[in-house]
């Protein structure tokens, strides 16, 4: 300390390159301006809410790939209702932390896919002024069927109902997951398609091992018959049904 | 206090005043209340009262899954959600063995560390605004954590609730290009400290309000179970990274900072803070440095049950010791749950250090403890 | 990690302390917790001069089953009962030594619970036994200022004990969900 007031001049002087130094370096900037609408006009009045979807989209994307907002549910493509991925198994309703989600089962079941016929969702819903955007949901949702939304326009004057996102508001398509996360929706897809494959390469090769072990099976009997016809009191060869059901147990445990 | 004696003038009489400072107190960071009892303008007793924002989060935890209260030790301390995240997950992984992935513990130290510069750097910011120094340092401390809140928003998907560890891992990989972008963010991090200390650390004004004031002894410290910066500006070489060895921290070279001034005023826990910022740069390059591609995460099972056991786990959060005590008797939610909060800990001795100097300083310690009320009232 | 701490010691010294196998904590009985303090905190093998984390936990009357294959193989389901109870549990570490942690446990019934405060030894718990006397009810004698502290003075009950009831009488967020929303449309509110 040199002089008295050194310290302060000092640091009157970083203030002084901070402030011009805005003007010419981004870096320095205290703010910062999210490009989150293309026009990059503010709302005027409460009435510009809510948007066309079209305009929300662009909103969500513009954040970061990997921003997260409230779940959607996924569906293929097609009809909504037809292609939706939730089976309805309850399973993000009872792990949800804060329980801001309701499910009610459907009576009938659905096929969907190709794949065998499920339930689906009768009732989906999820108060999003109780979700707590933490994604334990997705996380734990073995089917795929629900991922997070980055669209935050959320505002309403209903507090209690308009805040209540209804199955029909949450049901989003594939096509519109890819738009708002690329990356993530890439690396999912990709791992359901390994998924499948893999089931089905293992579906073929118990398949094969079913078709093998009744051949093997027909042959032992044969060759029993065989045996049997030249009068032997040997026990027939053991079928070789551990391979059959080794086979049936991997593909359970898929 | 009752055998305190007054200050007498002549002629007049005069009397102690009982002041509640709070709850709603600017300069108490958030819900937190004082009652202070002043002679003059000098504190003789103060009592700190708090609990506004208690919603017992150990019951909470101990209703849910291991899982579940995941995301609500985000909001423990909500400026360090990946410290938080990672105590949590220490504990827990003693209950059950799982192999963490190199590519994981090095995203953990890297964004533990990064934490560590957003609470110091926002903390130095909150404790020049309570002495006077009303926004500019703040807002520029403000405009880097933005970009480092950035990167976390970028990895994990949220800026502050990253809820981003995992039993066994992480839970998503960082996206491309991060670690380039997180070592844009790190180099330029040291000139901005260096502007920043130019700005405070000689400031004749920082200088009169902060030394001196607010003294802590060694031995006292030690007793109150006072931890992280604040045990070390009072001249404690203890620093639970270099102790414990958690993680991989064994493998950074790294310095703890600690006054050898055996005072232990605010000025200490101003500048160890400082300090500590430049050593986790030193840590951030050199994890950097070493990441290499992987897997991130373990083989954890799908469902996480325990055995019966119990575990303790504590990292070294930037507010100080964060512990998890988690008791588990063998079903899939924890049978004890609780949380070691720094903040909440540290605060023993505020009483002690207030006790003798102005109204004006018991601001200031209160900013150099540096406390966050949803951590101390869980 | 830093190196577990011998406890062999500790039995030698105070006959009354046990250790738990299971857990591998020191059970202190609550008489003695001050003293078996003081000493784990002066003794120079010890030097457990840090003390971080205070806690309490509530044991209900519990069994547990445990599936065990005796001598010719067949199994056994073992029936464990585990009596009601209330610990104090104190983590301690050395800062001098950089060793830790013991684990110390105060035991004390669920019916008069009641402890010695080792505050006295120990600052750090000066409020972690607050919020234990908050929280579980635990009554700490000797300690110097114990009132609550999380939740208000005028609060009945403890709220982490296992048996601890709500009341029902918050003031309800109503959610879309709730049967409060319902009788909310009614007419009927119940704050």
């Amino acid at each position: 300390m040199s002089l008295l007031g050194g310290g302060i001049f000092k640091g009157m002087a970083v203030t002084l390159r901070n402030f011009v130094g805005s003007y010419f370096d981004k870096e320095r900037l205290t703010t910062k301006e999210y490009a989150w609408r293309t026009d990059d006009k503010l709302p005027e009045r409460a009435g510009d809410y809510p948007k066309e979807e079209a305009e929300q989209l662009s909103d969500t994307t513009t954040v970061t790939h990997y921003s997260r907002n409230f779940p959607m549910l996924l569906h293929d493509e097609g009809e909504p209702m037809d292609t939706v991925r939730c089976v309805a198994c309850q399973i993000c309703e009872r792990e949800c932390p804060p329980q801001c989600i309701y499910i009610e089962k459907s009576k009938d079941k659905m096929e969907r896919g190709g794949n065998k016929a499920q339930f689906y969702p009768a009732t989906f819903d999820i108060d999003v002024s109780v979700c707590m955007s933490c994604q334990i949901c997705v996380e734990v949702c073995p089917f795929d069927a629900i991922v997070m939304n980055s669209q935050f326009e959320l505002s309403t004057p209903d507090r209690f109902g308009g805040l209540l996102l209804r199955r029909d508001d949450l049901l989003k398509s594939n096509d519109y997951y890819h738009k708002i996360h690329p990356e993530e929706a890439a690396a999912r897809d990709k791992r359901i398609a390994d998924e499948k494959a893999a089931k089905e390469a293992k579906k073929k090769a118990a398949e094969e091992a079913k078709k093998k072990a009744a051949e093997a099976k027909a042959k032992a009997e044969a060759e029993a018959k065989a045996k049997e016809e030249a009068e032997s009191a040997e026990k027939p060869a053991e079928a070789p049904a551990p391979t059959h059901t080794d086979a049936k147990k991997e593909d359970n445990g898929e | 206090m009752p055998n305190y004696e007054l200050i007498q003038q002549d002629g007049l009489e005069t009397s102690l005043l009982e002041v509640s400072m709070g709850p709603h107190h600017p300069s108490t960071h958030g819900v937190f209340r004082m009652d202070v009892k002043l002679d003059g303008e000098t504190v003789v007793d103060l009592k700190p009262v708090f609990g506004y924002l208690h919603r017992n989060h150990e019951k909470l935890a101990e209703a849910m899954s291991y899982l579940a209260s995941m995301p609500f030790t985000d909001r423990l301390d909500y400026f360090n959600s990946m410290t938080n995240n990672w105590a949590y997950a220490l504990a827990a992984e003693q209950l059950i063995e799982i192999e963490i992935p190199e590519r994981a513990e090095y995203l953990r130290v890297i964004m533990s560390e990064l934490t560590r510069l957003v609470n110091h750097v926002s903390l130095v910011g909150f404790f020049v605004n309570d002495l006077g120094a009303l926004g500019t340092p703040l807002l520029y401390a403000f405009r880097e954590r933005e970009k480092i809140l950035d990167l976390f928003e970028q990895a994990s998907g949220a800026r502050m609730m990253c809820n981003y560890f995992r039993f066994g891992g992480l839970r998503c990989d960082v996206p491309e290009g991060w670690l380039d972008r997180t070592r844009e963010v790190v180099d330029r991090f040291p000139k901005f400290l260096d502007e920043y200390e130019k700005l405070l650390c000689e400031n004749e004004i920082i200088l009169s309000r902060t030394q001196g004031v607010g003294n802590l002894s060694k031995e006292l410290a030690i007793n109150a179970g006072i931890t992280g910066p604040m045990l070390r500006a009072s001249g404690v070489n203890y620093d639970i990274r270099k102790v414990d060895n958690y993680g991989i921290y064994d493998r950074f070279k790294f310095r703890v900072p600690y006054s050898k001034g055996k005072v232990g005023d605010c000025y200490d826990r101003f500048m160890v803070r400082m300090l500590e910022m430049r050593e986790s740069i030193e840590i951030l390059k050199q994890a950097l440095d070493g990441i290499e591609a992987g897997p991130i995460m373990g083989n954890a099972g799908k469902v996480f049950k325990p055995a019966k056991a119990e575990a303790y786990g504590r990292v070294e959060a930037p507010k100080g010791e964060l512990g998890f005590y988690l008791v588990a008797d063998g079903t899939t939610q924890p049978y004890r749950y609780r949380v070691r909060p720094p903040s909440f800990i540290n605060l023993t001795v505020l009483q002690d250090m207030c006790i003798g100097q102005q109204v004006a300083d018991a601001v200031i310690i209160l900013g150099s403890i540096d406390i966050v009320l949803g951590e101390v009232d869980r | 990690m830093s190196e577990a701490i011998p406890h062999e010691s500790v039995l030698q010294r105070f006959p009354e302390v046990e250790w738990d196998e299971e857990f591998g904590t020191l059970i202190v009985p609550a008489t003695k917790a001050t003293e078996v303090a003081i000493w784990l905190r002066d003794d120079d093998s010890f030097r457990l001069d840090y003390c971080s984390n205070v806690t309490g936990i509530d044991y209900l009357d519990r069994e547990f089953k445990e599936k065990v294959k005796n001598e010719e193989g067949k199994t056994e389901t073992i029936i464990h009962k585990d009596p009601a109870r209330m610990e104090v549990v104190y983590h301690l570490y050395s800062m001098e030594k950089r060793t830790g942690p013991l684990v110390m446990k105060q035991r004390t019934t669920r019916e008069k619970p009641e402890a010695q405060s080792l505050t006295p030894v120990w600052r750090s718990c000066e409020l972690q036994e607050r919020e234990i006397y908050d929280l579980f009810g635990i009554n700490f004698t000797g300690h110097p200022d114990q009132r609550r502290i999380l939740m208000w003075d005028e609060f009945v009950g403890h709220p982490m004990r296992k048996d601890y009831v709500e009341p029902f009488d918050y003031e309800w967020e109503p959610t879309p969900h709730d049967e409060i929303l319902e009788k909310h449309q009614k007419g009927k509110v119940i704050f």
